[in-house]
């Protein structure tokens, strides 16, 4: 019997593959353009479906009528996805899917049907709270020590609105896929982040065996967390397959509608009153909160806010639901955590501004209020010296002259850890090597992640290993959500490699006259211990197994920390930005994000994380946002012409440091999607407060909200 | 020199294009939450001694093969290199000429294949980013380059980018940074790769001086 591996990863001095700065290993294939995406996935004799949607943002169904779209040039099928009677919450609710031989044939008969509604009264903005009336729902409160006698005993108490909008994914690649469902098997290529459970979904949705949908997906256009589920959609697709005969369907969301149904981030707005005590310490949380994320309301996290400086010690908070009509939240990168960062860390430097405290000082202070001051305390500092803190930092509003320069802080956590993954490795007699995992690459670099891992494990060039994701016939490995796919599948293929590579141990042995155990892999060679020269090349050492393959497994446990992965980091991002106080531009010069994420895998694609990350808390802060019309219930900006997000002119310089000191290398692995997705947009802010003197409450910081500001006006 | 030098979106007095045809081409993706105001101009405005509505054939040169096809008047270059070609590098995204995705060279200019009409794009040279790989042969070195700095993620966004790229060096080899990013404003990425972006155009326009491949 073989030994039990030892899994730990190896010592950073020992790291051959794991560490460097390698290319992505699908980067040509994406951009050359061959990468298949599901959208662009073409079958024979493939239908194009298109959705209709309800047009008001509440109303009732009354009667719908498909007989002119029957006979519409082109149609082969269309799916009912709704009944007189039923109700919608909010527009574009599915309605129906038209199946066609062309999209514009499917878009002319979805046109045709006749849907007739009783328009129901609608809200659509719960900024100003007063006016959501019965949409308001008090759902949570909570006190801790006695808020209104240590506001008494405060030296400063600071008080402040803040709020930020419903945001949306806009993937680029919109939801959807491409369904053949013949006789009892379905094919489905969806565009999803979770290619082991979607198809499960999916089955059960239809009433079929989930063994009779086979999943494939290559690459996928963008996710961010709305991408989990097959949705109405994905049945309805399959259903018009099955309808035209098991022909294959292609239904992917219009850009409107993608933006309309497909998932938001909820809005958070908060009244907050802060207090401490001269030397800079926090004594007071006093929160009233509220925001919606759509029909449903939105609650807000037990447990996380304020954030990050979760031991303040008299903290009260009263939270009210908004159910707006519009389509219901998706998880949405780090979902949370960057609008409870931006509440707290705005309020924190308001109070810090009128303490008239640095405010890197202060947040330094207060970081024996966090579960893990030692790391915040050292990131301040890092983050600081990189910004130039000391150097470009001046108090709040003391800038001469029309372009003002300010800098502000925002922080992050993250839970992280390990999904549970199987992987599967396939050593061949001719030395090529398989290593399977029914997981997806977001654009993350799980790919290149699980060759890296796997290569290092057997000694062998990453080009010596072949991956293969995206299919449900590989071993299950859970959807990536919650930064927990490096966690899982590094720990899953490193355990399946190295298992695999005791038997190989245990073949090539006698060859070189020792116990199996006193073999490693390295270099391309199964070599003895301490005796490089006695050594077979990997391909001899594979020879030895005769006709037979290895195959062997390698599981990572349900989020348990399993000594190779870890959890529970902390990161701080300090924006540097100008404001032109006659246009009211706000132009970034500078984003520094400091991170922890435990051992780096590949730093390279690790990096280019932080930096997308950033990116996003730059639109967050300075563009996004859904914007609803009162009157109509409409979604007014559901396009890439006005919903704005950030080109490459926007976004400055970016600086990141990650934190690969050996106390945080020797954690294992941890994920990093999202935590460096969540400080952004407090840290802007509080560089534009810092710039122009004055607090702008509610994101984004737009320019004619920078020239209300300093107007002295609401914009 | 090719005439159409951007996306054109203001309506042309008469010819070829079928003013219906064309505004429900650039209408008809409001799907789900569509207004219906512009369909509704559309059907007022009956315009005689045009093509279609009915399929039209057409011949497309495209990275140097003509491809026969026939396609209705409001279809698109987009849609026809994709859904009747299935040359699926460009990407749908916006598909209204905001973002970039579906970046082709027209005539030597890079235009949005969303914002024109396939039967517009005749007798001109249509290049896509297939153009820039072939089998048996190394990429060309703007692909190189995107790979080298990692100047993508999930990729969607990735093909157009390519195309600006090439279509800038083609008329500027030699681009300041502000210049790259003039040239790569006309597109949109969601994952925020633009860090490796400028650097991935900027190597590639080193690499690519002398060696005659712009």
């Amino acid at each position: 019997m073989p030994n039990t591996p030892d899994y730990s990863w190896p010592a950073p001095e020992k790291r051959r593959v794991i560490g460097k700065r390698l290319s992505r290993l699908d980067g040509a294939m994406k951009a050359s353009g061959r990468a298949k995406y599901s959208y662009d996935i073409q079958r024979p004799g493939m239908l194009y479906a298109v959705l209709l949607g309800c047009p008001h943002a509440h109303a009732r169904l009354t009667s719908i009528d498909t007989s002119a779209a029957e006979k519409s040039p082109g149609v082969a099928a269309i799916e009912l996805m709704a009944k007189p009677g039923e109700e919608f919450q909010y527009a574009g609710s599915e309605i129906a899917a038209v199946a066609a031989e062309t999209e514009d044939q499917a878009r002319d008969a979805a046109r045709k049907i006749k849907a007739e509604y009783e328009v129901l009264p609608h809200f659509v903005n719960e900024q100003d709270l007063k006016n959501a009336g019965n949409h308001a729902k008090a759902s949570g409160e909570q006190t801790t020590g006695d808020p209104d006698q240590a506001l008494k005993e405060a030296d400063v108490v600071s008080e402040g609105f803040y709020g930020l909008p419903v945001l949306t994914h806009c993937t680029l690649e919109t939801h959807g896929q491409v369904v053949e469902w013949k006789g009892d098997q379905i094919d489905y290529w969806p565009s999803t982040q979770n290619v082991s459970g979607i198809g499960p979904e999916l089955a059960k949705a239809l009433e079929v065996q989930p063994a009779n949908v086979h999943t494939h997906m290559d690459v996928v256009g963008g996710a961010f967390g709305s991408k989990f589920s097959p949705d109405r959609w994905g049945e309805a697709c399959a259903r018009l397959s099955k309808q035209a005969g098991g022909k294959p369907v292609k239904l992917f969301l219009d850009r409107a509608t993608e933006f309309a149904i497909a998932g938001n981030r909820p809005s958070f707005y908060a009244k907050i009153k802060t207090a401490a005590k001269k030397d800079g310490l926090m004594t007071v949380w006093d929160a009233e909160t509220w925001g919606t994320g759509g029909y449903g309301g939105v609650n807000l996290p037990s447990g996380q806010f304020p954030y990050v400086f979760r031991k303040v010690p008299n903290v009260r908070f009263r939270h009210t639901s908004v159910a707006v009509n519009a389509a219901m939240q998706r998880a949405w990168r780090a979902p949370n955590n960057p609008q409870l960062s931006y509440l707290t860390c705005t309020a924190m430097e308001d109070l810090a501004a009128k303490l008239n405290m640095d405010a890197v000082e202060f947040f330094t202070k207060n970081a024996s209020l966090t579960t893990q001051p030692q790391v915040y305390r050292a990131q301040l500092a890092k983050a600081a010296e990189l910004a130039r803190w000391k150097e470009l930092w001046h108090p709040r509003g003391s800038e001469t002259g029309p372009v003002k320069r300010g800098l502000g802080i925002g922080v992050n956590t993250w839970f992280g850890l390990g999904h549970t993954s199987n992987c599967r490795t396939t050593i061949h007699p001719d030395g090529s090597v398989e290593v399977e995992l029914g997981s997806q690459d977001l654009g993350t670099g799980t790919r290149t992640v699980i060759a890296i891992v796997a290569a290092e494990s057997l000694g062998l060039p990453v080009s010596g290993v072949e991956v293969k994701i995206g299919d449900n016939k590989y071993p299950m490995s859970e959807a990536s959500g919650g930064s927990t796919t490096v966690g899982g599948v590094s720990a899953s293929t490193r355990k399946s490699t190295m298992n695999a590579l005791e038997k190989l141990y245990a073949a090539a042995a006698p060859a070189l006259g020792v116990q199996p155990d006193q073999l490693e892999a390295a270099d391309g060679k199964i070599q003895v211990k301490g005796d490089p020269t006695k050594s077979l090349s990997w391909k001899a050492a594979c020879q030895k197994l005769g006709t037979n393959s290895i195959v062997e497994m390698g599981l990572n446990n349900q989020r348990g920390p399993g000594g190779l992965i870890s959890g529970g980091v902390g990161g701080v991002q300090i924006a540097d930005v100008s404001v032109d106080t006659e246009t009211g531009i706000v132009k970034m010069n500078r984003l520094i994000a400091v991170q922890d994420c435990g051992l780096v895998i590949n730093p390279k694609t690790a990096e280019s994380q932080v930096f997308g990350a950033c990116i996003m808390s730059i639109c967050g802060a300075l563009m996004e946002e859904r914007i609803m019309d009162s009157q109509t219930g409409r979604f007014l900006n559901s396009d890439m012409e006005f919903y704005k997000v950030a080109g490459i002119g926007d976004v400055g310089e970016i600086v990141v440091h990650m934190n690969t000191e050996p106390e945080y290398d020797k954690r294992g692995v941890i994920g990093l999607g999202e935590p460096p997705a969540i400080g952004g947009l407090a840290a802007i802010a509080n560089a534009v407060t810092n710039a122009i003197g004055v607090r702008i409450s509610v994101l984004p910081l737009t320019p004619a909200k920078v020239l209300a500001a300093l107007e002295g006006r609401k914009a | 020199m090719s005439s159409i030098k951007e996306p054109d979106l203001e309506p042309k007095p008469k010819g070829r294009v079928s003013r219906r045809g064309f505004i429900r081409g650039v209408s008809l993706g409001g799907g789900a939450v569509g207004s219906g105001v512009l369909e509704k101009v559309a059907e007022a405005q009956p315009v005689a001694n045009v093509a279609g509505p009915g399929p039209v054939a057409i011949t497309l040169r495209i990275n140097g093969k003509p491809h026969k096809l026939s396609v209705e008047p409001r279809v698109t270059l987009l849609d026809a290199l994709r859904d009747r070609l299935n040359i699926t590098g460009a990407k749908k995204v916006c598909d209204r000429g905001s973002c970039g995705a579906c970046t082709v060279i027209l005539g030597g200019k890079a235009v949005y294949a969303c914002a024109i009409l396939a039967i517009e794009a005749q007798d001109q040279d249509i290049q896509t980013v297939e153009s820039l790989t072939a089998e048996g042969k190394p990429p060309h070195p703007l692909v190189q380059a995107f790979v080298q700095n990692d100047a993508q993620q999930c990729g969607f966004c990735t093909p157009g980018f390519v195309m600006a790229g090439k279509a800038l060096l083609a008329e500027n080899p030699n681009p300041s940074l502000e210049q790259v990013e003039q040239g790569l404003s006309g597109n949109i990425c969601r994952c925020g790769t633009y860090m490796g972006l400028r650097k991935a155009v900027l190597q590639a326009s080193k690499e690519m001086k002398g060696a005659g491949n712009a």
